[in-house]
């Protein structure tokens, strides 16, 4: 169900239910309602479903899932060389169904 | 920070695939319920790259899939009127009716009209002030607030030829419904990143802890999934049940506020009929007394609609994840891609759409 | 040739809009013909106003295509149905290796289309057809009541002349060939959803229409052994490798990271939920030539104005026949089946 982009709050109009504001989805701009995210500002980030923001993305949190992302397998395969080559030998097979 | 290309790294993916390897030292069946997820994972080819021991079954939380077969018939029986601009989702137009879908009625001079929000259905109506203007609000829990907003405008500004075919439904009772089955074979959920964006998560501490069934909530890009899934995987290992958030970035155990206060004040719970699941009680929303006025299945009496579901499609038990798409009687046979007997094989994240594909692929590559 | 520089203003000018009189074989026909098609395709064959036009053709085969066009809006980010009509059927004859040379253009007519409207139309048709190097030579025209047509439809027929010893089609397709697209994919399917009535967008998205024929000569002239042409129009590069799997029994897998896409084509196709590989193109082919040439027919299509951004996206082998097999950006693969139907948006 669902689908949801992000995308970047350039412009902010109206007031209320009838918030809207412009959001850049990586070089495309569509008027979006703001209607559910009172407290988005410009430049802030949001997720954007049939035309209503229903979240605000939280720089924060996303930062630090990409660093604990990164940083988890570094650290397992850097400590173990083992693991890391059959973790290599799995992969170049991992592309064949 | 795109939000999105950060989340599809290669690199990271197919080492956390490694490390859900490692990790799992049994077979795990993990349901993802979302329609969306589906279709991240099957594009991305996910479900070909995990490990023998994570299945993926694929639930049921797509709108195309789960309308009932009475509100579509409702639908195209509306949408066949003079009098209506019948205004839908692109997702709608193809799914199968008891006798034909939204495109038959169009091209029989059905005025039909692909939208990409409820709002502009609302300018439909403003534009059109001759004609009745008909949205079908389908949709899960995420799709509600734009529903509910574009019901909530229609009174404010009185638009009176502004209706909707309302269909929605809810997730927490289809996860339920889909663990009290006798035959379940599910043992974690990835619950609907989005509709956990609008709803929040409060309401599945209840379902992890009776059912001992791990829930994580889960986004849609590959790294999101899998994450998911490792931590479904760890839950399982480690013989915990509880309600995890691998979304943080998107969601708040709350849930958007004013969206639910929105949602409590134009619709009201009701029993849902799912089709090819059956009535689940309080499963869905219909509008609320107070906007009762802007129900489209009201407005327009269409009489008694006899539905017909292919007595060959088995659809309700693949979507609980009982019948795998291949083991249908009908399956590559009857039912095609081309030739459709139940909506899982309409949409291409209708999981036997995706099983149809991939085994083509397998037959044709082994010969 | 705008409006503003229509030079003949009698009697048209009295008539803001077609009406069912254009159509007919009387004096609104006429002077439609004379004012406004004559001055604007300026073509020799026309001059003479007969009932069939007489060509000079040479020696050898002919390619012939014929292609009908509607389009909603009639203008669009990057050109109009006119445009699109000229270089579409240019570009169907280019396919077969052909020089183009000649076109037939056919109007069906809406009665009150602004005469203003099929002007720029009109204009922009001889402009393409300038550029492409092909003379419109005949045509028709026709007018229906109103409410029955979307303002105008144009069917386009053309002509070209297949150079001696080149045999291009998708049965030369075989296992070892590699597959090229021109540029970026999905532009012009993506322009059109940008101004569509209750999807629109603002983006700078343009179509890529454009006639090919310049980029075929040029392949053909560097001496590549072109097995196959296709430009993948409606139902996208998806559907087309699909065909040529299908005519040439081979498999063809393709690995969707080296398939461009502009980014925000992809970013709207995102919005929309749609795959760039199932939408429309315009101005891009797909070559099939041997591995060993692939090379130099990536330097030549890149030394070309209309191939900057060519790509080798596909290898076709002699496993899964007739199948279309893609490689995920995680290198997993998926089945890229033709689609069924008309992609639309979705929410799901």
């Amino acid at each position: 169900m669902c689908l949801g982009i992000p995308g970047k709050v350039i412009e902010i109009t109206g007031e209320g239910f009838m918030r809207t504001g412009k959001i850049d989805f990586d070089g495309i701009v569509k008027d979006v309602s703001l209607a559910y995210v009172p407290e988005i500002e410009v430049g802030d980030y949001a997720i954007v479903h049939v035309g209503f923001a229903i979240t605000q993305l939280d720089e924060r949190s996303a930062q630090e899932t990409l660093t604990l992302l990164r940083q988890l397998d570094v650290v397992d395969e850097e400590l173990d060389p083992e693991a890391a080559l059959a973790a290599e030998q799995r992969r170049a097979g991992g592309g064949t169904p | 920070m795109r939000y999105l290309d950060e989340f599809r790294d290669p690199e990271v993916a197919l080492r956390l695939i490694d490390e859900i390897n490692e990790m799992a030292t049994r077979r795990w069946v993990l349901m993802e319920v979302c329609g969306g997820q589906t279709h991240s994972i099957i594009r991305n080819g996910i479900d070909r790259l995990l490990p023998d021991s994570v299945e993926m079954v694929h639930g049921p939380g797509c709108p195309v899939c789960v309308t009932p077969l009475d509100t579509i018939d409702k639908a195209l029986a509306i949408a066949s009127r003079d009098d209506v601009i019948f205004c839908s989702f692109g997702d709608m137009l193809r799914v199968p009716g008891s006798d034909e879908d939204l495109f038959q009625v169009k091209g029989g001079g059905g005025d039909i009209r692909v939208v990409y929000s409820p709002t502009d259905a609302l300018q439909v109506a403003r534009d059109n002030p001759d004609k009745e203007v008909v949205f079908f609000g389908i949709g899960f829990e995420t799709t509600a607030p734009a529903n509910a907003m574009a019901v909530y405008q229609a009174q404010q500004e009185g638009l009176e030829n502004f209706s909707m075919l309302v269909s929605h439904v809810l997730v927490p009772p289809a996860m339920r419904a889909i663990l009290d089955s006798p035959t379940n074979r599910v043992q974690a959920f990835l619950a609907a990143g989005h509709v956990c964006s609008v709803m929040g998560y409060e309401d599945y501490f209840a379902i992890a802890e009776e059912y001992g069934t791990p829930i994580v909530v889960t986004g849609f890009e590959p790294l999101d999934l899998l994450s998911g899934i490792k931590a479904a995987v760890a839950q399982l290992e480690a013989g915990r049940a509880t309600v995890e958030n691998a979304y943080q970035r998107a969601v708040r155990r709350e849930g958007n506020i004013p969206a639910k206060q929105m949602i409590a004040d134009v619709f009201t719970t009701t029993d849902r009929n799912w089709r090819g699941i059956g009535t689940i009680p309080a499963s869905g929303w219909e509008l609320s007394e107070r906007y009762r006025e802007f129900d489209a299945a009201t407005r327009f009496p269409v009489g008694d609609i006899d539905t017909r579901e292919s007595p060959l499609c088995h659809a309700g038990e693949v979507l609980q994840g009982t019948l795998k798409p291949d083991g249908c009687p009908a399956f590559g046979k009857e039912c095609t891609p081309r030739t459709p007997l139940g909506a899982l094989m309409v949409s291409s994240e209708g999981a036997c759409a995706a099983y149809y594909q991939y085994g083509r692929f397998t037959k044709a590559a082994a010969s | 040739m705008t409006i503003d520089g229509w030079t003949c203003p009698m009697p048209l000018r009295d008539q803001p809009n077609v009406v069912l009189g254009h159509g007919g074989g009387g004096k609104l026909g006429n002077e439609l013909i004379r004012h406004l098609f004559l001055p604007a395709f300026d073509d020799v064959h026309l001059q003479d106003l007969a009932d069939a036009a007489t060509l000079e053709v040479p020696a050898g085969r002919v390619a012939m295509s014929t292609d009908s066009f509607v389009v909603r809006p009639l203008f669009f980010p990057g050109g109009d149905i006119g445009e699109l009509a000229v270089n579409g059927t240019v570009n169907d004859v280019a396919m077969r290796g052909a020089a183009p040379r000649y076109l037939s253009v056919a109007f069906i007519l809406e009665e009150g289309l602004p005469l203003a409207t099929l002007a720029r139309i009109v204009a922009s048709m001889a402009e393409a057809a300038k550029r492409a190097g092909v003379g419109l030579v005949t045509g028709d025209t026709k007018v229906v009541d109103k409410g029955h047509g979307d303002g105008v439809y144009i069917n386009t027929t053309g002509i070209g002349v297949i150079p001696d010893g080149i045999d291009i089609g998708p049965a030369r397709v075989r296992p070892g060939d590699v597959a090229i697209v021109s540029g970026t994919i999905a532009d012009h399917g993506m322009a059109i959803m940008s101004v569509r009535e209750g999807l629109g967008f603002e983006s700078d998205i343009v179509s890529d229409t454009a006639a090919l024929n310049g980029l075929v000569s040029e392949l053909l002239n560097a001496g590549i052994d072109v097995h196959a042409l296709r430009d993948p129009t409606r139902g996208g590069v998806a559907s087309t490798l699909n065909e040529i799997a299908s005519a040439s029994d081979t498999g063809i897998v393709v690995d969707e990271r080296t398939v461009p896409v502009r980014r925000p084509v992809a970013s709207a196709c995102e919005m929309l939920g749609m795959d760039p590989m199932y939408v429309a193109n315009e101005g891009k082919l797909i070559a099939f030539v041997p591995a060993d040439q692939a090379e130099a027919a990536l330097a030549t299509m890149r030394a070309h104005p209309l191939g900057e951004g060519a790509a080798l996206i596909a290898e076709v082998v002699d496993d899964h026949r007739g199948m279309v097999v893609g490689t995920t950006p995680l290198g997993a693969t998926r089945v890229i089946d033709t689609q069924v139907g008309e992609q639309l948006p979705r929410i799901c």
